[in-house]
């Protein structure tokens, strides 16, 4: 027998491993201290923070001045930041130059959005508790907000009551057999109306003000859910979408010129970080739907007309700075209209934000959809998926997983590019700061509202970044496909 | 191993075919742009029949059962499944799709689904089958290809012969008439193999109508009762399992069964 020859009869135990590849030692010499360059780059860094850090904290925390009347209170030597202006213009901050009676309304739409998005993003949160919660604070902070600012006499009877009963309903729904579910319609199919008539007030419908509009309504309404109801009984989805959509939208429109009858808040007056979420939530909201069609519609090689439009959209709109569409939304877009057609100027940032975002956003999902092998698309059609059920339940789903960072990296970014409707006018975050320290009672306190400003910006970024990491991480089901 | 196989073989494969067609392939062509990879394909598949197709690589085997469910189109020549013919009329095509199964050379799981999921994905939205029903019915496939224990995992924690296994239970939960199998065992270790050639005998001695492009000529003995050889686009070989490898008649079926059988 030759001396190569080998037979292992018993096999070898698994052994822990040595001590100093583990435990706080061991996690430090491996990450700060495995190389000598790598030791001195920490030493390094240790050093930065040493210069650093105990300064900010010094201006930022203990030499803080948290009481002031005006920027007088904050000029001794050793003073540190005047947080007390802050706290001073903190409601300018919040709402801009909304009416103070009114801050219960976008208060109670980003309550709203609260309830009704947590439960959505967050799988392992239960509604019911944030339902609860909110219910309870929100409750809390209705009596406050109407109590405390006697307003329960200028809001009419019936229209309390509607609004309570409103609110009531979809609260209810929460509580209800799927909760995540009908927190995802509600925000779909109910929040966006809800809001505008919250921060507007009554939308001005000119067709509704006759007896003849009305009837036209009334008529397509009934049109619309009876073919809707008429198609679902012969099982027609197409059909029975359809008719229900033109119901649901007729049932919209008159909803929003009833606006809880409450007062018009004209849109010059929304500002401060409310503006700016306003701008941030729709353009987000719009942009991701828009950019899936966007995507899928470039990538419809069998159909070169559409294919040609949604290239044609996406490269015109990406070749062209925000700012000069916020400006053509505000100055030329009055040309084309016909006369007497006047849009806000809110909804015309709006809309030009939206677009825009949605270029992008279509090139990142673009992306993630090259990115699916072609044989998820033929299994998806080989088990008979048509186009549609096989884009939602196969390939976005995996798609869109991957392009996650890219997603959020545009939502951030978004988020930061709405700062520029400054620039025609619109008193967003940015701007309101800006202007706030040339009251000539708070002079030269520029170090503390930007550096304000940047940490809200900060928790708002920050939020959405974190929250892709859980995502990510929620959503990893495995190590190859 | 050639008598063994042959004892086999015999009573299943005569017992269960039917007169009935199942495929009907009357002179198809297929061109990728200038090139012609399928040229004049006839063929008849009756209702119980068990194919496996061999031949060279690029000689149009994965194409042609392709074409059967449509993941490819062809230009000439009429493909009627199940007396449905194949144009370019979608309502025929996803017909055609629900009565035909396809297992993969690569699963093609979908990974982002556990694998109960996988497998009740299509009968729930394309066969509208309440969702409990579809569940039970998955696990019974899932036990005949024996890993209903891995049900609630997903596709990436398995192993390449079970992935597969469970990619021939996902296409039985549509219920299939037909099923096509395009090189199910290439892309597996050589252990797990046989795993998934066992599940498909049993399939095939449940009378299922199975066209499989394969290269396991031991599969083919075992359960085919006709073997098709194609080279260069074009059936050129058509025999039963016994005669078509103890004595094949063309020159390029003999240069490859040489090929692949003396190594």
């Amino acid at each position: 027998m030759s001396d190569l020859a080998y037979n292992k009869t018993e096999r070898h135990e698994d052994l822990p491993p040595p001590a100093s590849e583990v435990g706080v030692f061991g996690w430090l010499r491996h990450n700060f201290f495995s190389t000598w360059y790598n030791s001195i780059g920490t030493l390094v860094v240790l050093y930065l923070f040493y210069l650093m850090v105990p300064a900010t904290l010094d201006w930022v925390l203990f030499s803080a001045v948290w009481d002031a009347t005006s920027n007088q209170d904050c000029r001794f030597e050793g003073a540190g930041a005047c947080w007390g202006f802050i706290d001073a213009r903190l409601n300018l901050f919040w709402y801009g130059f909304y009416d103070i009676e009114n801050y219960w309304r976008p208060s109670l739409v980003g309550l709203m959005l609260l309830v009704f998005a947590v439960p959505v993003l967050f799988e392992k949160i239960p509604a019911k508790l944030v339902g609860g919660v909110t219910g309870v604070f929100g409750l809390g902070w209705a009596v406050w907000a109407f109590g405390g600012l006697g307003q329960v006499a200028s809001l009419n009877l019936p229209v309390t009551i509607g609004l309570l009963a409103f609110i009531g309903l979809i609260t209810a729904g929460v509580f209800l057999r799927s909760p995540r579910s009908v927190c995802a319609i509600a925000i779909v199919g109910v929040f966006p109306w809800v809001s505008v008539s919250l921060l507007y007030g009554p939308v001005n419908v000119e067709s509704l003000q006759s007896g003849l509009g009305i009837a036209v309504y009334a008529i397509l309404f009934l049109a619309g859910g009876g073919f809707g109801y008429w198609s679902s009984k012969r099982l027609d989805a197409l059909g029975a979408f359809l008719g229900y959509l033109v119901a649901y939208f007729v049932a919209v429109i008159v909803f929003l010129s009833w606006g809880f009858g409450l007062t018009i808040q004209p849109t010059n007056t929304f500002g401060g970080l409310m503006l700016t979420l306003v701008l941030a939530t729709v353009a987000i909201g719009v942009s991701l739907p828009l950019g899936i069609i966007l995507a899928l519609g470039r990538r419809a090689d069998n159909m070169p007309a559409v294919q040609m439009l949604c290239i044609g959209f996406i490269e015109l709109v990406r070749a062209v700075p925000l700012i000069t569409i916020l400006f053509m939304a505000q100055f030329m877009l009055p040309l084309f209209l016909p006369e007497g057609v006047n849009f806000d100027n809110v909804v015309r940032a709006l809309v030009g934000v939206s677009l825009f975002a949605s270029a992008y956003m279509a090139e990142v999902v673009r992306g993630g959809l090259q990115a699916i092998p072609k044989g998820q698309f033929e299994a998806a059609e080989s088990l008979g998926l048509n186009y549609f059920l096989k884009m939602r339940l196969i390939v976005l789903p995996q798609a869109l997983k991957i392009v996650i960072p890219g997603i959020v990296s545009t939502f951030i970014g978004l988020f930061k590019d709405t700062s520029l409707v400054s620039i025609i006018g619109l008193m967003d975050l940015l701007l309101i700061a800006k202007s706030s320290v040339t009251d000539s009672k708070w002079l030269g306190l520029e170090h503390e509202a930007y550096f304000f400003i940047a940490l809200v910006y900060f928790v708002f970024c920050f939020g959405m970044s974190r929250y892709s990491i859980y995502l990510e991480g929620k959503l990893h089901t495995g190590h190859k496909r | 191993m050639a008598e063994a196989a042959e004892t086999q073989t015999a009573e299943p494969a005569k017992m269960q075919i039917s007169d009935e067609v199942a495929i009907q392939i009357n002179g198809m062509h297929k061109w990728y742009g200038d090139f012609h990879v399928l040229k004049d394909i006839n063929l008849t598949v009756y209702r119980g029949e068990r194919i496996v197709v061999c031949g060279p690589s690029g000689s149009g085997k994965s194409t042609m059962i392709r074409c059967i469910n449509r993941l490819e189109e062809h230009q000439r020549g009429s493909i009627v499944v199940d007396d449905i013919e194949l144009t370019n009329d979608l309502k025929n095509i996803d017909a055609v799709r629900m009565e035909v199964g396809m297992v993969f050379q690569h699963f093609n799981l979908f990974p982002h689904l556990t694998v109960l999921d996988n497998c009740t994905l299509a009968p729930i939205w394309v066969r509208k089958v309440p969702k409990k029903e579809a569940e039970e019915a998955a696990m019974t496939y899932l036990e005949r290809v024996k890993i209903p224990e891995q049900a609630h995992k997903f596709p990436g924690q398995l192993s390449g012969g079970q992935q597969q296994r469970v990619a021939i239970a996902r296409s039985l939960c549509m219920n299939p008439r037909i099923m096509l199998f395009d090189e199910p065992t290439s892309a597996l270790d050589p252990e797990m193999i046989s795993e998934v050639l066992d599940t498909m005998i049993d399939l095939a001695e449940s009378g299922m109508t199975m066209i499989c492009v394969t290269h396991e000529m031991g599969f083919a003995r075992k359960v085919a009762n006709r073997v098709i050889f194609m080279d260069g686009g074009e059936i050129i070989e058509q025999n039963e399992p016994e005669a078509f490898f103890n004595n094949p008649q063309n020159d390029r079926t003999k240069l490859f069964l040489s090929q692949i059988l003396n190594h």
